[in-house]
């Protein structure tokens, strides 16, 4: 009861010192916005990248043609081989063999058209096509070592995979992730030291009124109150323009580029619930870091 | 056991200032001290160690059975709550009005509203400054606001009330009021009074105890005594 009543008082006088030093307020307040729009880039950057290399992962395969004149025996070991590379997941192997392949060029190949002809009439003994693995992998910049260890194997006549480029991208990809997370990080920092010096310059202001708080017996706890509740708002207010131009931004530029980044391949994140997460780390980011902002500036002025 | 034991205070500060040099003073409760004696000579830092603005560099300060000196800086609001403290500058909040300035320490204190107006309307009854609850600070007399400052101090009733030159920036007419104001706090709620003032009148007509230093130690210390601090050298 008596801690809610210290909150409300509070919190109303801190709403009341914003306004009185308007011209101070509104300048953290346009700083931290600035700098939290960056982190909403940063964020929004960062989480379609993640979505990126995390389907490009998903969807890494290679296809190993064997021998067509390969023994069930020999198949079957080819398969062993495969399954004991690392890299390769091994409960995903699909294996089609003669007929399988056969099978599916007849379904794909238009009736009546040469292929058709010529593929039907062949018979098991004269089918040419090469059975096959299709493999997938686990890492990216792995693929080229476990193709070679496939290629080496016995029966394995050649090993395709098609995400060369792709697998050159991942690493430059992964460090474009790296640097978003580093400005995320770096521009917390900065809104740590903009609030932390709003909160000073009001300690400043009020530095009478702290003197006179502590002469009537005011607790620590009480005195820091106000200005850790005034830079909790400065960072929650301070969100709010981010998050609206996250939400309403984002999914304008997604409708805008029909979900797609440039390429195909490149899938963006749908705007929801994406932009709804990336909002509550805005207002998350925000609120702690005004307070921490805060906390940290009142420490040093008061004899706590 | 006397309610304020200062027993063998030393007070250096950083630069090398002695303000106290091994001074010892009992007072007991209900007692209305003078502090007196001429500008630097340690008064208002004898005072500051009773509510511990400063903390003695050697020797034990006693007040209410708090050694004073122990008290954690985290812990200095504890204390102050049961003290009252009045300055010569008032330290009035100029946005507050009288009762707002009056309620704060209770209202940061979080003490319920009801119980916040019945505690200021008495302690503003106690200093007469009934009907001025809603005016700012200035637009009070230099007299008035000092009163608004005694009913802040009084107004959880405590044990102690220091007044450091409370009558500095008055008149000699008004200097005399609030004079009569802190002595009937005495009387009536059996408060115990230190009042440092370097005040020749005042204190030659109240017929206190007087506490007279010179350069952080008690050259004088009289019942029923007089200012005796300018035929000191
Ligand atoms: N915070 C401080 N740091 C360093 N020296 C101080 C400090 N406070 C007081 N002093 C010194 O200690 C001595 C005593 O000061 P104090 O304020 O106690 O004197 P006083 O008797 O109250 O004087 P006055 O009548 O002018 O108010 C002075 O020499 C003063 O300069
Ligand atoms: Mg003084």
């Amino acid at each position: 009861m008596k801690l809610i009543r210290i909150f409300f008082r509070n919190v109303a006088n801190a709403f009341k010192s914003i306004v009185r030093n308007f011209s101070l307020s509104s300048a953290s307040l346009i700083c931290t916005t600035i700098t939290l729009l960056v982190v909403a880039i940063a964020i929004i950057v960062a989480g379609n990248i993640n979505n990126f290399t995390r389907n490009l992962s998903n969807s890494l395969t290679m296809i190993v043609f064997v021998d067509s004149g390969a023994t069930a025996e020999e198949i079957a070991q080819v398969k062993q081989g495969i399954e004991s590379i690392k890299d390769v997941k091994a409960d995903e192997i699909i294996y089609k063999d003669k007929k399988t392949l056969k099978e599916e060029t007849l379904e794909n190949a238009e009736k009546g058209s040469t292929i058709y002809t010529i593929v039907s009439t062949w018979d098991d003994n004269d089918n040419p096509l090469e059975p096959e693995f299709i493999v997938s992998v686990k890492t990216a910049n792995k693929m080229e070592k476990t193709a070679d260890t496939i290629t080496s194997l016995n029966k394995v006549k050649s090993v395709k995979y098609s995400e060369k480029v792709l697998e050159k991208m991942i690493p430059l990809v992964e460090i474009v992730e790296k640097v978003s997370i580093c400005i995320i990080v770096g521009l917390i920092i900065v809104i740590v030291f903009l609030i932390g010096n709003t909160i000073k310059l009001t300690i400043y202001s009020r530095s009478e009124e702290i003197e006179i708080m502590r002469l009537v017996g005011t607790s620590n706890n009480v005195i820091r109150l106000p200005f850790v509740i005034e830079g909790t708002i400065l960072g929650i207010l301070g969100s709010l323009v981010p998050i609206a131009m996250t939400i309403w931004g984002y999914t304008i530029c997604y409708d805008k580029l029909g979900g797609i980044f440039f390429a195909p391949a490149i899938k963006m994140v749908e705007p929801m619930p994406f932009t709804i997460y990336a909002s509550l780390i805005l207002v998350a980011i925000g609120a702690i870091v005004g307070m921490l902002g805060s906390y940290t500036a009142v420490r040093r002025y008061l004899k706590v | 056991m006397k309610f304020i034991e200062i027993k063998h205070c030393y007070k250096l500060y950083r630069d090398g200032v002695a303000a106290i040099s091994d001074l010892s003073l009992f007072i007991d409760k209900g007692e209305f001290v003078f502090i007196t004696g001429e500008t630097a000579c340690g008064k208002s830092t004898l005072v500051k160690m009773l509510y511990r603005e400063e903390k003695p560099t050697k020797g034990t300060v006693i007040v209410g059975g708090i050694n004073v000196a122990k008290v954690p800086n985290s812990k200095v609001y504890k204390l102050r709550r049961k003290l009252g403290i009045v300055f010569q500058d008032f330290k009035l909040l100029p946005k507050l009005t009288v009762y707002e300035n009056v309620a704060f320490g209770l209202s940061n204190a979080g003490v319920a509203n009801s119980i916040i107006r019945q505690k200021v309307r008495l302690a503003l009854e106690r200093v007469g400054l009934k009907g001025k609850e809603k005016s700012f600070p200035k637009n009070l007399s230099g007299g008035e606001q000092q009163r608004v400052c005694i009913a802040r101090a009084i107004v959880n009733e405590p044990k102690l009330l220091i007044c450091d030159e409370p009558t500095g920036n008055l008149d000699p007419k008004t200097s005399k009021e609030i004079v009569k104001v802190i002595n009937k706090i005495n009387k009536e709620m059996k408060t115990t009074v230190v009042m440092v003032t370097h005040d020749k009148e005042i204190v030659n007509s109240m017929r206190k105890r007087v506490v007279t230093l010179s350069n952080g130690v008690i050259v004088d210390d009289t019942q029923k005594g007089s200012y005796v601090a300018d035929e000191i050298d």
